[in-house]
């Protein structure tokens, strides 16, 4: 497998003039020249000099599956934190249910978490949430982890191959939000297996032929088990 | 990777119900601890202390200074604690709140209370003239348990910190003229000495959350615990200072555990400690 | 403040055995907290830097929210314990004029825009201080809002130039700081060369200011070389995990 090797550029690193290439996401044009605007990883996909972040809040894009953890129940909405700069907000009309004026505690309530839909993003960067989606509402037992909202590519693998791969092999249910957190239910030992292999994935999100050694890493585990 | 609240408490209770803590510790177990010193070269003594993940810094400043008039003979020691934005999200810049009061008066109430100070040694002039001393905890990275973090940095610095004779000599020369008695304690001192101390005791915190009790909490155990004590032993394993705290109670039973266990931790501790700071 | 009792030459050396245009060894680390969104630490000299930043996140209070752009907040800070003579805890009249002008050299770089109502907090802690620490805790800085993962167009770097006993000097120590006749702090955005931060007290003539400019944007860049070789070295270490 021949795979060119992965770069680490930082902020203000010269990458490449506008005449031979597009600046993509990441970066930013200087009299004809492109830089690195943030600490990432080189990515050139056709014309395009890309810059994937290493780290870095969650930067909501409209349709984007997330985690959000309820702030505040407001008299007709509710604040909820998605692991961006700001908090969203998810409106009565947003949601599956009939709520009163003034009664939106009694269905979700500080603390509370629901997996959402990024519905619409502003030029002010506001962030409005949707529950009306299929598969999505209000999020009871199991267990929410965060991670850097960049490594989230990785552990859902490419076209969901490591997220297939973890739900096989673990038979936990696991959502992962573009937010970077994922949640996990599952019984006790199956859980700490996928938190232990995210961990993995997560130290391991710069190198290459992941999948397999992840693979095989979750078979050996439960060859043990059994 | 950190665990998001909402639904925490439920997760490590259900773990705790099978005698497990999220990360692999026994309930009785310490995170590591790292101890170094000599960290801050303008203070007399200083030190950097980990616990897990958990980061303090502490200094220790002296001066000269007037004596209480109820205590003309002794040294004076104040204690203060910031719990600087840099440590968490969630501190914000501004005069100290009441956490960190309370922080810095358990720290200090560990260091005055048991007397690990002589500070008796510390007056150069009776009535007149004293030595103060500051410990000043600087809390860089927070991820549970301040307060033993905060008190065996500051023990640390303490058992490191010399007497700036040298620095503040001038001063004295000066002070000699109109207190005769400085030109003895000159003659006694005439470099920088080591600071008088007397055996430390050693803080051990628990936290208390649903039906179990484990020791050195993390960031987030303590975000869902109900009860948190903090039991200071000495040497011959006697208790030196206590303080509970949050809104949760502990039985009568609980709290001899808890104890028991304190010395037990701190044996431990004070050996690290001891090791360390070459005692 | 003079005093012709200390000299600050000996056999053409400064007291550190430092030529002219030699800086004081530095120690650059990133990442180095568990909370904090980037962080740095850094020694310089006699200097100990802690350096954490914290978001962008929603600016509070809420007054204080810019519609087009985020607001930068550097909070400078002395540890009590970091000077001779005990400081109070808190900030006082140097330390927040130290953070202004630190905010506003960092604002020029960041990328701002992207983020309306947003805050980013860069809280600068001085644990050990000894001459220079506002050009330490710049330097820190970027290096900590690198490591934030936060858009910038470059990665600021600060060092003093300055003049003793009529020479012109790189990189102040303490008693070149003390007793010496002017100091010239200033910070730079190392890609484009221009200025974000200029300071200076003393005395110096316009041929010796032109000069010790110079002096200090040569310093400069030695430091930027360092800072960025301390953030490839902190993210170098996952590629090689293969």
């Amino acid at each position: 497998m021949t795979q060119e090797k992965r770069e680490i550029v930082i902020p203000s690193q010269f990458l490449g003039d506008t005449q031979q290439s597009k600046a993509g996401r990441g970066t930013f044009v200087e009299q004809g020249k492109i830089y690195s605007e943030i600490l990432g990883i080189l990515n050139k996909k056709s014309d395009f000099i890309n810059v994937v972040p290493i780290k870095g809040r969650y930067d909501p894009i409209e349709g984007d599956f997330v985690i959000g953890v309820v702030e505040e129940a407001m008299a007709s909405s509710w604040l909820v934190d998605i692991n961006a700069p700001y908090p969203a907000l998810l409106h009565v009309s947003e949601v599956p249910w009939d709520v009163e004026f003034g009664e939106t505690d009694r269905y979700l309530n500080h603390g509370d978490s629901v997996m959402a839909k990024v519905a619409t993003v502003d030029i002010e960067r506001k962030v409005n949430i949707t529950l009306k989606d299929r598969n999505l509402y209000k999020i009871n037992g199991g267990l929410i982890i965060t991670v850097e909202p960049s490594k989230v590519p990785r552990i859902i693998g490419k076209k969901g191959s490591m997220i297939t791969l973890l739900k096989k092999y673990t038979r936990c249910r696991i959502f992962v939000g573009q937010n970077g957190r994922i949640w996990i239910d599952g019984d006790d030992d199956n859980v700490a297996k996928v938190l232990h292999t995210i961990k993995k994935i997560e130290s391991e999100s710069l190198s290459f032929g992941l999948t397999n050694r992840i693979e095989n890493l979750l078979k050996n585990e439960t060859q043990d088990v059994q | 990777m950190t665990i998001t609240p909402s639904i925490k408490r439920e997760y490590l209770s259900k773990l705790a119900s099978q005698g497990k803590r999220a990360d692999n510790r026994k309930f009785g177990d310490y995170r590591p601890i790292k101890i170094e010193i000599g960290y801050i070269p303008k203070a007399e003594g200083s030190a950097r202390v980990k616990i897990g993940n958990t980061q303090v810094v502490a200094g220790v400043k002296m001066d000269l200074g007037d004596p209480y008039p109820d205590t003309p003979d002794s040294g004076v020691m104040t204690t203060a604690a910031e719990m600087i934005p840099m440590a968490s999200p969630d501190f914000e810049s501004g005069p100290p709140r009441e956490d960190a009061i309370e922080l810095a008066r358990v720290v200090d109430r560990g260091i005055r209370e048991s007397e690990i100070i002589e500070v008796e040694k510390l007056c150069i002039v009776p009535g007149e003239k004293i030595w103060m001393i500051f410990i000043d905890i600087h809390i860089i990275d927070y991820d549970g348990n301040l307060f033993d973090a905060a008190s065996l940095a500051s023990l640390a610095a303490l058992m490191t910190a010399n007497v700036p004779i040298q620095r503040i000599k001038p001063m004295l020369e000066k002070l000699q003229e109109r207190y005769p008695e400085i030109g003895n304690y000159l003659k006694e001192h005439p470099d920088n000495y080591t600071l008088p101390l007397r055996e430390p005791p050693i803080s051990c915190t628990s936290a208390k959350f649903g039906n179990v009790i484990v020791m050195d909490p993390s960031l987030d155990e303590e975000e869902i615990a109900e009860a948190r004590l903090t039991v200071a032993t000495d040497e011959k394993g006697d208790i030196r200072a206590m303080q509970k705290g949050l809104n949760g109670s502990f039985t009568v039973d609980e709290i001899k555990k808890v104890i028991k266990a304190s010395i037990d931790n701190g044996k431990k501790i004070r050996e690290e400690l001891y090791k360390i700071v070459g005692k | 403040m003079k005093n012709d009792n200390i000299k600050l030459f000996r056999d053409g050396k400064r007291v550190d055995g430092r030529a002219t245009d030699d800086l004081r060894p530095i120690k650059i680390e990133a990442g180095v907290l568990h909370r904090a969104d980037g962080s740095c630490y850094l020694e310089w000299g006699g200097n100990k830097i802690m350096v954490a930043v914290y978001g962008p996140r929603e600016a509070i209070p809420r007054h204080t929210q810019n519609h087009l752009r985020a607001i930068v907040n550097a909070r400078y800070n002395m540890a009590a314990f970091s000077v001779e003579d005990r400081k109070r805890p808190g900030p006082d009249r140097r330390s927040r004029e130290i953070s202004k002008v630190i905010s506003e050299a960092l604002e020029k770089i960041l990328l701002l825009e992207k983020f309306p109502r947003a805050s980013i907090d860069v809280n600068i802690e001085v644990l050990n201080a000894e001459a220079g620490t506002r050009c330490a805790g710049l330097t820190a800085a970027g290096v900590a809002l690198a490591d934030a993962g936060i858009p910038m167009k470059d990665i600021p770097v600060a060092c003093a130039a300055g003049k003793i006993e009529g020479q012109l000097v790189l990189d102040l120590g303490k008693e070149e700081d003390n007793y010496g006749d002017a100091d010239l702090p200033v910070a730079i955005s190392p890609r484009t060369g221009e200025i974000l931060l200029l300071q200076m007290d003393g005395h110096l003539t316009f041929d010796e200011f032109e000069k010790a400019l110079d002096m200090a944007i040569k310093g400069c860049n030695k430091v930027s070389e360092l800072q960025k070789a301390a953030i490839i070295q902190k993210y170098k270490v996952e590629l090689e995990v293969e």
